[in-house]
């Protein structure tokens, strides 16, 4: 049997290079896979504890995550398409018009 | 037994509120004219009824007063509490100051009808008048000490409303401005002496403060601190040595003002005070000596001036400080009831001078300039007539009013204990000086060839409401000086319960002169006919004796013309450093850097921070996400180490 531990740094591993990813990169749309990255990791953590108490709790949080996660993920794009038409760009560093 | 005492003050009251409120939409200028004068009329019969009243009662019990309620009160512990009615206190010497400034403030009052009559603010002047009036009132009436300095800086308010009457012009408002403020530098001393007073006795109230005085011994420090305080107050109202300069400049108001308030009340003020607190500057022999000193001084200091002055107003108001100066010469000598008698029969003669130098100006288009007069007295034969009564009184010539009171002065001033022949001989020298200005004054305008252009100027003589006053002041220099008889003093009599518990501590007796009195009488006299008889000569006949006397003697002729240089010494002295050290240090330095600058500059500081600290908002969301995630570790981290 795989250990929990490894799901469980998989998971960490994940959700890091997902906050990374945030943080980092330039294009929104390579930001939002980042955050779909870091969703899914916790979904992976929720599913190891499922999987190894027996809890049929985790695997129903996951569900509502995903969901969440799908609508999230609508409304986001729908607002990058709105900024693209705006500003031609969706370069993140150039989106800095609420500056002081 | 006096209750309606009060009403002599309220009736002017009344004037000064239905005038200032209505006055501007007043259309009659009659009415006007009818509602100051009366009121100050009214008040003149009603203190007239109250001296009848009062000579049928026994002079002991002569003095009452009349409480109408109270002004303020404390209660800080019993023997700090301070409690002050308005109240008024009638008794001899009140009653003779009201008489005086309500009778000849009618007078005056009855004059301003037909003097301002042209002027757009009329009902202004009677409504400023008015007020005067009654703060004059209170000054001379008052019980306590607070509310005759209430009625001391009303007058002092109702002076520079006045002088400044005619604001649009620039001179008068800075006259008004100057008179006020050298008033205000004696009203500080006077303030001292108030303080002192109430932490000496406890009380303000006259009764009580000169009951307790009265145990006091002769000698007294604190008496002497009290009464020098005192006296400075009485320096600035009453233009004594050094604060008179602001009178010659108040001449820039109408001359019923000039008539009434600087020559017949306000400046007495000082007078009354003195006379008032008689029994503390007994207490103080060394202030008396200054007092005396000061006065003899001062009156012949100002008559020097006047000797060569060539406006009508400002040889007047030289003249008046002269005067003041005898009175407290003759205070400085316990001869009180003489400054007393002199302050009555100079509001007379003084009053009916100015009145009469209004009328000629009145008549000569408002010019001021005595060396472009000349043989008015053809066209103005009312005016001369009384004005040359006016000029003999003063000049101390038997038996006008001038004399009786003059040399009741001057033979106090030789013969009391606290006097001296040397105060004598300045009295006679500032007598000789002032016959003589006062003739050189008559000739030149009244007399001899006239020096205007009678195509250019028409003289007319002044109308019925102004020469009716000149006439009855006249009859009153005549016959005024009759009261005070030496010997036989009918207002010495009178005012002799006020006094005596003065005269009780200085042990000053009545003196019979015999020989010596009756000499130094007819010294004054020869010295006030020579002089009178000097100017007319001289100003008739040999008007260039008097031209090339100025020549020969220029620096001499030039520092008198110039009043001694005082005002330009004080603009030096005073004025400029304290104008240099507002401008320079407490403006420039203080308000401006300090002040201005905390303020600015907390603001600036503040301003600073938020600079920096704005630039947390980059804008971007990506380091708001940074700062996000940060805060998770630490929390993460926190919790892990608990």
């Amino acid at each position: 049997m795989v250990p929990l531990q490894a799901y469980l740094i998989l998971s960490a591993i994940m959700f890091i290079i997902g906050a990374m990813g945030v943080v980092t990169r330039r294009n929104a749309i390579i930001v939002f896979l980042s955050i779909e990255l870091m969703l899914n990791s916790v979904n992976l953590t929720l599913v190891a504890f499922s999987a190894f108490f027996g809890d049929a709790t985790g695997q129903v949080l996951v569900f509502f995550v995903m969901t969440l996660a799908a609508a999230e993920a609508a409304v986001g794009l729908a607002i990058v398409i709105a900024l693209f038409r705006r500003k031609q760009t969706i370069n993140l560093d150039e989106i800095n018009i609420m500056k002081w | 037994m006096y209750s309606y005492a009060p009403l002599i003050i309220v009736f002017p009251l009344i004037g000064f509120l239905v005038l200032g409120l209505f006055g501007s939409r007043m259309k009659n200028k009659k009415l006007i004219g009818v509602i100051g004068s009366g009121t100050v009329g009214l008040s003149f019969f009603l203190a007239l009824a109250l001296f009848i009243q009062m000579l049928g009662i026994e002079p002991g019990q002569r003095k009452q007063s009349v409480e109408l309620f109270t002004w303020l009160s404390t209660f800080t512990g019993s023997s700090n509490s301070l409690t002050v009615n308005v109240a008024y206190q009638i008794d001899q010497l009140s009653i003779l100051m009201t008489l005086i400034v309500t009778g000849v403030g009618f007078l005056i009052h009855i004059y301003s009808i037909g003097y301002m009559h042209n002027d757009t603010g009329f009902w202004r002047f009677f409504a400023y008048m008015n007020l005067f009036i009654f703060a004059m009132l209170n000054l001379v009436l008052a019980d306590n000490f607070l509310l005759m300095f209430l009625g001391w800086e009303g007058v002092g308010l109702c002076s520079y409303l006045l002088i400044g009457f005619w604001y649009e012009k620039k001179f008068t408002g800075d006259a008004a401005k100057k008179a006020f403020i050298v008033n205000r530098v004696g009203d500080f001393g006077f303030i001292l002496g108030m303080l002192l007073i109430f932490s000496t006795f406890g009380s303000l109230n006259f009764s009580t403060v000169f009951n307790s005085a009265s145990l006091l011994s002769v000698g007294n420090t604190t008496a002497l601190w009290i009464t020098m305080l005192l006296f400075i107050g009485a320096m600035g109202k009453s233009a004594q040595i050094p604060l008179y300069v602001w009178l010659p400049d108040a001449m820039a108001g109408p001359t019923p003002v000039s008539a009434l308030i600087h020559a017949a009340t306000m400046v007495t003020a000082g007078v009354y005070m003195v006379a008032r607190c008689s029994i503390l500057f007994a207490l103080a022999p060394v202030t008396m000596e200054f007092i005396a000193i000061v006065g003899a001084v001062t009156a012949v200091f100002a008559a020097t001036i006047g000797l060569v002055q060539n406006d009508i107003k400002k040889i007047l108001a030289y003249s008046t400080i002269s005067q003041l100066g005898y009175m407290f010469l003759a205070m400085g000598v316990a001869a009180f009831s003489a400054g007393i008698f002199h302050l009555m029969t100079h509001a007379f003669f003084k009053a009916l001078l100015f009145l009469g130098s209004g009328a000629v100006i009145h008549a000569m288009h408002d010019e001021q300039d005595i060396q472009k007069m000349g043989g008015l007295k053809k066209y103005l034969p009312v005016t001369y007539k009384t004005f040359l009564i006016g000029a003999i009184a003063i000049a101390g010539i038997p038996p006008f009013a001038g004399f009786f009171s003059k040399d009741e002065i001057l033979w106090r001033a030789f013969s009391s204990e606290q006097g001296s022949p040397v105060l004598w001989l300045l009295g006679v020298f500032g007598a000789a000086m002032t016959a003589f200005y006062m003739f050189r004054l008559v000739t030149l305008t009244f007399e001899g060839e006239k020096r205007f252009d009678p195509h250019r100027v028409h003289p007319h003589e002044a109308p019925k409401t102004m020469t009716m006053p000149l006439i009855i002041l006249a009859i009153l220099s005549i016959v005024g000086g009759f009261v005070g008889i030496p010997h036989a003093s009918v207002i010495e009599n009178w005012l002799e319960p006020v006094f005596s518990p003065a005269q009780y501590k200085l042990l000053s007796g009545e003196h019979t002169g015999g020989l010596m009195e009756y000499l130094l009488m007819f010294v004054s006299v020869a010295i006030a006919v020579s002089g009178t008889y000097a100017a007319r000569w001289i100003y008739l006949q040999r008007a260039e004796l008097a031209v090339s006397l100025a020549r020969r003697y220029p620096r001499i002729y030039r520092t008198l013309l110039n009043k001694y240089y005082v005002d330009e010494i004080y603009d030096a002295v005073v004025v400029a450093p304290t104008v240099k050290i507002s401008n320079d240090i407490l403006w420039k330095a203080i308000d401006v850097t300090m002040i201005d600058g905390s303020v600015n500059g907390s603001a600036k500081i503040i301003n600073g921070i938020g600079k920096i600290l704005r630039k947390i908002q980059t804008g971007i969301a990506q380091s708001y996400a940074v700062v996000f995630i940060g805060g998770i570790l630490f929390v993460i981290t926190w919790l892990l180490l608990r």
